[in-house]
């Protein structure tokens, strides 16, 4: 019909790899393995996800160290309807962690089943996925410490 | 420092799906909608500036495309951003200031309806450890919200914001949300990622807006009442959301201080919080008090163009100004997860 | 996945980190207009009101002026080469038959080129100035594309004078 408007799907695909670079790479690695490592910074901070530069003063950092595979919630938020590219397929929260020997608290997914076991301050720890590559979704997710 | 005013501005009305028009045909009319209103004949216009957004579309160089709209013909001075076009009017106001060119056209547009934006979104984040997991821009915001709420303030809060945004915007016939509920109702709504409801969130919107610059006297050559920039500034924090605290804005109080926010009472202020408590952190870091009118026009809870929201912020707050509702008013733009960037612009009429 | 996984002993280098994004693509009006046209085996452009050069395909502005084109005008499905290519370099994906050639054909009535396939004749004899012709689809095949027209080819007219297209080379 003349005049009508036309829609065409158009997918876009970028199929990218990332070079990570030393500390990403050591952090990477370290999953893998089943661990997590930050990187210290000059004054004491240890950082999880470890960066190569201190955001705070651009100083470069090297110095990689273990921390705790548990942690607290530093704040949530819950998703009822997760979307096809979640981590998670059932309803969970998004996460900040703060693991345990860390300074800063990184982004994950917390398989807590309903929202009302949710509270900031919550134990939580890492459930580690089958077949580790070295990326964070090697991370399965996390998962309340204490059992429901 | 040079003297630069906006002398005009224009805006598409917001809509969630702009179906029959492709970017340029929504661009046109308010681009020259804009010239028109600047007096400043189209050909004379020293430099041309765009904010837009490549992955918005899906696809590369939309901005070339968008300059189908400006009429480029003999070869302008052009530059664009890839940013909210209030930063692409920072780089104009930069511009004027060599002196050899005295207006500027600055627009921005976005179609967002033709992908899926929350998901488009999370291709802002840091793409080693947090994009991989595809969190959505909603889902970020929530997690912002809940920090903030902790830090000793609540949801009624979050619902004040929405309900007087949306009662603001029956006032803008260019809004795409507007209505008139109560808080209390609006905190019976169920969540859509907690502690977010659907009305904390902005509405996806299809659009284009445009402002003309000028500088000294061309500005009140041409505008009765020109809204002179009085200060401008912008700052950005580090990406990682758990480096930051999100609970507050340093970044826009820092770039308010740099502006001169606080050097005399704001009558007026346009700010760009596209969730419903970030209007809260804004206003404390620009220490605006409860006397300061807060976006008039509904804000970005009721149209909420990606790449534009910003500019508008900056074009309804220079209006406030040259309609002579208000003398001194404040615009803010923000960009990037939870606040990341800001933008503070001071907008005066002449004393 | 075809090739192999990194070796788990050495330390990781890179991540895979892939975008899949789905969009619905809108030509918006004027294109709309050009390819429904393009359907019905017509071609229809749009004529600036200000410096009155039409536009094939019309994108609903001229990009010279900046104003809205609104009055649509058909043109004729026959122009003449402007500049072309000789395409001798296999990439993924092609559906051509090499070596073949790439042309933009002002087509009469129009301002700027449209361009497309140029076939039914030796790469080696095409050359600016040449007559051409677009070959349709069968209408029961036409779609809104431009693929609608398989190719253009030689229309046997006399070459076109250089003065008549030297504006749009
Ligand atoms: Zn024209």
């Amino acid at each position: 019909m003349a005049g009508e408007i036309l829609v065409a799907t158009n997918v876009l695909e970028y199929p990218y790899t990332r070079t990570v670079g030393p500390v990403l790479g050591a952090f990477f690695t370290g999953l893998r393995e089943g661990r997590i490592q930050g990187v210290r910074a000059a004054d004491g901070r240890v950082l999880v996800p470890p960066t190569e530069y201190d955001p705070l003063t651009s100083e470069e950092l090297t110095e990689m160290v273990d921390v705790g595979q548990a942690g607290v919630v530093t704040t949530w938020a819950w998703v009822y309807a997760p979307r096809p590219l979640h981590p998670l397929d059932r309803p969970f929260a998004w996460v900040l962690v703060r693991l345990d020997g860390a300074d800063t608290s990184m982004l994950h997914a917390l398989d807590a089943g309903e929202p009302e076991r949710m509270s900031t301050g919550m134990r939580v720890r890492v459930r580690w996925r089958e077949g580790r590559v070295g990326e964070i979704q090697d991370i399965a997710c996390f998962e309340p410490e204490t059992p429901s | 420092m040079r003297d630069v005013a906006v002398v005009a501005f224009a805006q598409s009305r917001a809509v969630r799906a702009e179906e029959g028009a492709n970017e340029v045909e929504i661009l046109m009319p308010v681009v020259s909608a804009a010239i028109e209103r600047s007096g400043v004949p189209r050909k004379e216009i020293g430099f041309t500036v765009s904010g837009s957004c490549d992955y918005l579309a899906g696809v590369p160089f939309a901005f070339v495309q968008g300059l189908d709209a400006v009429g480029a013909w003999p070869p302008i001075r052009e530059s664009h951003v890839e940013m909210d076009g209030a930063w692409a009017l920072y780089e104009a106001w930069v511009r004027l200031q060599h002196g050899d060119v005295d207006s500027a056209l600055v627009y921005a547009f976005g179609k967002s309806s033709l992908g899926d934006l929350p998901q488009v979104l999370t291709l802002q984040l840091d793409p080693y450890c947090m994009a991989p997991l595809w969190p959505d821009s909603i889902s970020i915001a929530a997690l912002q919200a809940r920090a903030w709420l902790e830090a000793g303030h609540d949801e009624r809060e979050m619902a004040e914001v929405a309900a007087r945004s949306r009662k603001a915007a029956l006032a803008n016939p260019m809004a795409q949300v507007a209505q008139d509920l109560t808080p209390e109702e609006l905190l019976k709504q169920p969540y859509l990622v907690s502690p977010l409801r659907r009305h904390d969130c902005p509405p996806i919107s299809d659009g284009a807006a445009a402002v003309v610059l000028a500088a000294g006297g061309l500005a009140r050559e041409v505008s009765e009442r020109p809204a002179w920039i009085r200060g401008i500034d912008h700052r950005i924090e580090p990406h990682g959301l758990g480096v930051r605290d999100l609970t507050h804005s340093p970044s826009t109080r820092l770039a308010g201080e740099r502006a001169g926010v606080g050097r005399a009472t704001v009558d007026v202020a346009e700010l760009h919080a596209p969730f419903s408590f970030q209007e809260v952190i804004l206003r404390q870091a620009l220490g605006l008090g409860p006397d300061v009118e807060v976006n008039p026009s509904g804000g970005a809870l009721a149209a909420n163009v990606m790449m534009g929201a910003g500019l508008v912020r900056i074009g309804e707050a220079a209006g406030r100004v040259s309609d002579g509702g208000a003398g001194r008013a404040v615009a803010h733009a923000t960009s990037g997860p939870c606040l990341q960037q800001n933008l503070v612009c001071v907008l005066e009429a002449d004393q | 996945m075809t090739e192999a996984g990194p070796d788990p002993n050495e330390p990781v280098r890179s991540i895979r980190a892939p975008v899949h994004l789905e969009y619905h693509f809108m030509p918006g009006r004027a294109s709309s207009r050009f390819l429904r046209g393009v359907e019905q085996g017509r071609l229809l452009g749009q004529r600036c009101p200000q410096c009155a050069k039409v536009y094939v395909p019309p994108r609903g502005a001229c990009a010279a002026c900046g104003v809205p084109t609104d009055e649509e005008v058909e043109v004729a499905d026959r122009g003449t080469v402007t500049t072309f290519c000789v395409v001798n370099v296999p990439f993924h994906g092609q559906k051509i038959k090499l070596p073949y050639v790439s042309a933009t054909i002002l087509l009469d009535g129009a301002d700027i080129g449209l361009f497309h396939l140029l076939q039914e004749v030796d790469a080696e004899k095409v050359h600016m100035g040449m007559r051409v012709e677009a070959v349709w689809a069968p209408p029961e095949q036409r779609k809104p594309t431009l693929e609608s027209i398989l190719h253009f080819r030689p229309s046997g007219e006399p070459d076109a004078d250089y003065e008549t297209y030297k504006d749009h080379v």
